[in-house]
């Protein structure tokens, strides 16, 4: 009996001592950036606020389990690497919108949701790895990439991968359906092999000859380019073209941020959320993910700049982002991926 | 222990604990299982003109083709390495003992990206043959790792194991007089492999088998990267893309039934058939030794597959380990996140073994209808994909948590948080609830091998039925215990989705710390926490094989 009560106790002060853990400084982020990749960002937040950062990162599903968390959730903050899942927790209901001057002062209106539930912390482009030794061109529109001209000369991952469902869906937002499924079965008909493989692949199998151009994003061929030194021969083969939509700019996603519903230390994250879209923050982003900041007046890097200017499409995001799905279905309709 | 003289009363106790703790087992299994369908119940009328079109034909097709060619691959090179192994000694069989269950360390996505780097253009493959021609020329003669062929190539050289293993518990208890009958007939080593080993085999062959294909089919990293669009694929595009979580619910729904349907058409195939000993002399089958080149044909035979499916791709991790300077990135973090992997691991291991087994033997005691379906609902957990698993399973966890805070609150205590999820048990219980079917099917085999006849004598003895489980059963089940350990801890290592949706803030495993670098594309960068799990795979793997290598025939 005795020892009964002892156990009771025990895992009573147990129970109170997970409970206290909430009230002290800390903010606690779900991600789907990788922990490693942010954990510079969030040592560099600690140090300056004293704030400590908990995170926990996956690969999906984290808005369903804000969702299941409900009002016990201990997600303060939550940070995408794409507009989808931006759209996906959106959805899900487990936001609430952002009231902060800073952010509506440093962030350029077109990377903000027009209801504050989301806004872009940094941005990549879908580009082309091109050969240098076969493509002569240095220009190039999405719009091209269905001329026959590039017949058997096209690599690409699978169509409904993140990346390229969100250029598709830009695609569609764009032009609409029936332009955009005619425009798919073009660039389905010139592609050198089954969709298969990631961007770093891509690129591999373009310098290898098996394609003239592939598409990818602009970290993979830089990180190659810089840090790999076993794949700089792949980025040493070919060069990036910065493509364009025809009349438009260069297809951009983003890694968007979102404060939780019911986040138990709001006052903590609202600084997080203030101090990622700061110049110190900003910088870092664009030195170690070799990003685009969304903030203006922050070094891009060398390898980055050296794609030439970027002139991001207008399109709104969230426009993007409804489309996704139209883009998903075309996919499946023109068979891009049998 | 009164027993003796009181043989029926204590077992009857004992058989409704167990019986009620298999019960319980299988609802906690069920849970999940209960959340994906009630997500699927939602219905989605614009969704399914759509996939039956466009989606589902390809879908199936691929997965059957990946499925049938994984499966055969597997069974090819397990039953076969597990033969070898169990009928003959030869110098080097012990070492070979365990290294062919090591290709169960290598994850199948780690496994995929190695050979993609080894033989797609450019690699090293590729540069040898430029020897001889151009680059341009060379490319032809690669293979395309990217395909159907392909993958059932990487599926089948990591995932062989789980046929070797399940094959050779059941070898291992092979009864010698069969064999000397057949002998005496004038059949030869081979006809009686096919006609003897093997069927008799079947129960634990179907095991290993289902176990590979359950595997291959809940895999999303290799088949998404290798071009194959399994259904699985569609559950994840259905959700991200279509943007129908209760789409996806749905084709994981499918994939379930498509499961159930499967595993009884192999359970019709052996109807009518008894796999166990001879109730009279269990003799059991003494190696033959080997001597020159018929052992060292045998040793390459055996050497072959863990070539492949273990020393390519760990040679590979140390070489990218040692070319990047990984081995400084060794702190203190890696060692947290190893003991993480090890301690979810171990937990879910006993669990997993413990309560198969009472699954089993309340089975065995009372092979009822509600003991059937325990069994069978046990092994359903292995049928969802990991991610998909997890989601379900989100909802029954999150119950529980938010029960304990509604207490705490009832009680005036301040509310504890959530602490299923916030421990860690979360992932411990979808580990156990992900792989229970390794034990339970590793167990089940092992069982149809031991004749009911002993359980009768033991009583008629007078032996309580605890007694007929430590004296008989569970010296006789060895091997298989054995072997589901070594599979479930190994695969509790390498799980992914699930430990990513379930972990608590600031906890990672190795396999999670691979994925920080796999999802970016540079894996090469995880080569150290692949290697850890490699390591951390060997030390039970080697230990467990030798500990269930019965010595050589009866003593």
């Amino acid at each position: 009996m005795n020892r009964f009560r002892t156990a009771a106790a025990a895992s009573a002060a147990l129970l109170i001592s997970l409970g206290s853990q909430a009230r002290a400084q800390e903010v606690n982020v779900y991600t789907y950036r990788e922990t490693k990749l942010m954990q510079p960002l969030f040592d560099a937040f600690t140090k300056e606020s004293g704030i400590k950062v908990n995170v926990t990162s996956a690969s999906s599903g984290l808005e369903q389990r804000m969702k299941a968390e409900g009002k016990d959730s201990p997600a303060d903050v939550l940070i995408t690497v794409d507009i989808g899942r931006i759209d996906d927790a959106v959805q899900a209901g487990v936001s609430q919108p952002i009231d902060s001057a800073v952010i509506e002062k440093t962030v350029p209106a077109q990377y903000r949701d027009p209801d504050k539930h989301w806004h872009g912390i940094s941005m990549r482009a879908r580009v082309i790895y091109a050969s240098k030794e076969r493509v002569k061109q240095d220009a190039i529109t999405y719009e091209e990439l269905a001329d026959p001209k590039w017949k058997g000369k096209i690599c690409i991952r699978s169509g409904q991968h993140i990346y390229n469902n969100a250029l598709f869906a830009a695609y569609v937002a764009r032009h609409g359906e029936a332009k955009a499924e005619e425009w798919l079965r073009g660039v389905k008909a010139n592609l050198a092999q089954k969709p298969s493989g990631g961007d770093r692949e891509t690129a591999r199998d373009v310098a290898a000859g098996k394609c003239d151009i592939g598409i990818g994003n602009t970290y993979y061929w830089a990180l190659m380019n810089d840090k790999e030194t076993d794949k700089k021969a792949w980025a040493d083969a070919t060069k990036v073209i910065l493509p364009t939509f025809a009349g438009g700019g260069t297809h951009v996603n983003l890694s968007g941020v979102l404060l939780a519903r019911h986040a138990p230390h709001k006052a903590e994250a609202m600084k997080l959320i203030d101090w990622l879209a700061g110049e110190q923050a900003q910088q870092i982003y664009a030195d170690a993910n070799y990003e685009y900041p969304v903030r203006s007046g922050i070094a891009i890097n060398p390898t980055i700049a050296g794609y030439g200017k970027l002139n991001a499409d207008a399109q709104p995001l969230a426009k993007i982002a409804a489309s996704r799905k139209a883009a998903a279905n075309l996919v499946d309709k023109v068979g891009f991926d049998n | 222990m009164p027993a003796a003289s009181r043989p029926r009363r204590p077992s009857l106790r004992i058989e409704t604990v167990i019986l009620v703790l298999a019960v319980a087992t299988a609802a906690a299994v069920a849970s999940p299982i209960a959340g994906i369908v009630l997500l699927a119940l939602q219905p989605i009328p614009e969704l399914w003109p759509h996939l039956l079109t466009y989606v589902l034909p390809q879908a199936l097709w691929d997965t059957a083709l990946l499925l049938a060619g994984t499966g055969l691959a597997a069974l090819a090179t397990g039953a076969g390495a597990a033969w070898l192994i169990s009928s003959y000694d030869f110098p080097g069989r012990s070492h070979l003992l365990w290294l062919l269950a090591l290709p169960l360390a290598i994850p199948t996505y780690i496994g995929a990206y190695v050979y993609a780097d080894i033989v797609e253009p450019l690699g090293i493959v590729h540069r040898l043959l430029t020897h001889w021609m151009t680059p341009a020329e060379a490319i032809q003669w690669l293979p395309n790792l990217r395909s159907l062929p392909g993958a059932v190539f990487v599926f089948g050289v990591v995932l062989y194991p789980y046929v070797y293993l399940s094959a050779r518990a059941m070898l291992q208890v092979q009864s010698v007089e069969v064999f000397e009958a057949a002998r005496t007939l004038g059949a030869g080593r081979w006809r009686i492999f096919r006609r003897i080993s093997l069927p008799m085999a079947r129960p634990a062959l179907a095991v290993g088998v289902s176990l590979v294909m359950l595997e291959t089919l809940n895999d999303i990293g290799a088949s998404d990267y290798l071009g194959i669009r399994t259904l699985t694929v569609a559950v994840f595009t259905t959700w991200h893309n279509r943007g129908s979580l209760a789409g996806a619910a749905q084709i994981a729904c499918l994939i379930l039934a498509i499961v159930a349907v499967l595993i009884a058409i192999e359970r019709y195939g052996r109807r009518d058939r008894a796999y166990a000993l001879s109730a009279e002399s269990p003799a059991l089958l003494r190696r033959r030794q080997l001597h020159g080149a018929k052992a060292a044909a045998v040793y390459a035979l055996c050497a072959l597959p863990p070539f492949v499916g273990f020393a390519v791709p760990a040679a590979f991790l140390v070489y990218q380990c040692l070319r990047r300077g990984l081995l400084a990135q060794f702190d203190a973090a890696v060692m947290r996140d190893a003991l993480n992997s090890i301690a979810f691991a171990v937990a879910a291991t006993v669990i997993a073994i413990a309560l198969g087994f009472a699954i089993q033997i309340a089975g065995r005691w009372r092979p009822g209808l509600l003991e059937r379906a325990c069994i069978n609902l046990s092994r359903s957990g292995y049928a969802l994909p990991g991610l998909v698993l997890a989601l379900g399973l989100l909802t029954p966890v999150l119950a529980i948590d938010h029960g304990l805070n509604a207490l705490a609150r009832l009680a005036g205590l301040p509310a504890p948080g959530l602490v299923l999820v916030g421990s860690g048990a979360a992932v411990v219980i979808a580990y156990v609830i992900r792989f229970l079917a390794v034990p339970t099917g590793f167990i089940q085999a092992g069982f149809a091998r031991i004749p009911t006849d002993y359980d009768d004598s033991a009583r008629v003895s007078g032996a309580g039925q605890m007694v007929t489980v430590r004296r008989i059963h569970l010296p006789l089940l060895n091997p298989a215990l054995w072997g589901a350990a070594i599979v479930v801890f190994v695969d509790c290592l390498k799980e992914l989705p699930a430990t990513l949706l379930l972990r608590p803030l600031n906890v990672e495993t190795l396999a999670t710390s691979i994925y920080q670098y796999a999802s970016r594309g540079s894996f090469e960068e995880g080569s150290l926490a692949a290697l850890l799990i490699v390591a951390a795979s060997i030390v039970p793997v080697v230990w467990l094989t030798r500990v269930a290598d019965l010595p050589s025939g009866p003593a």
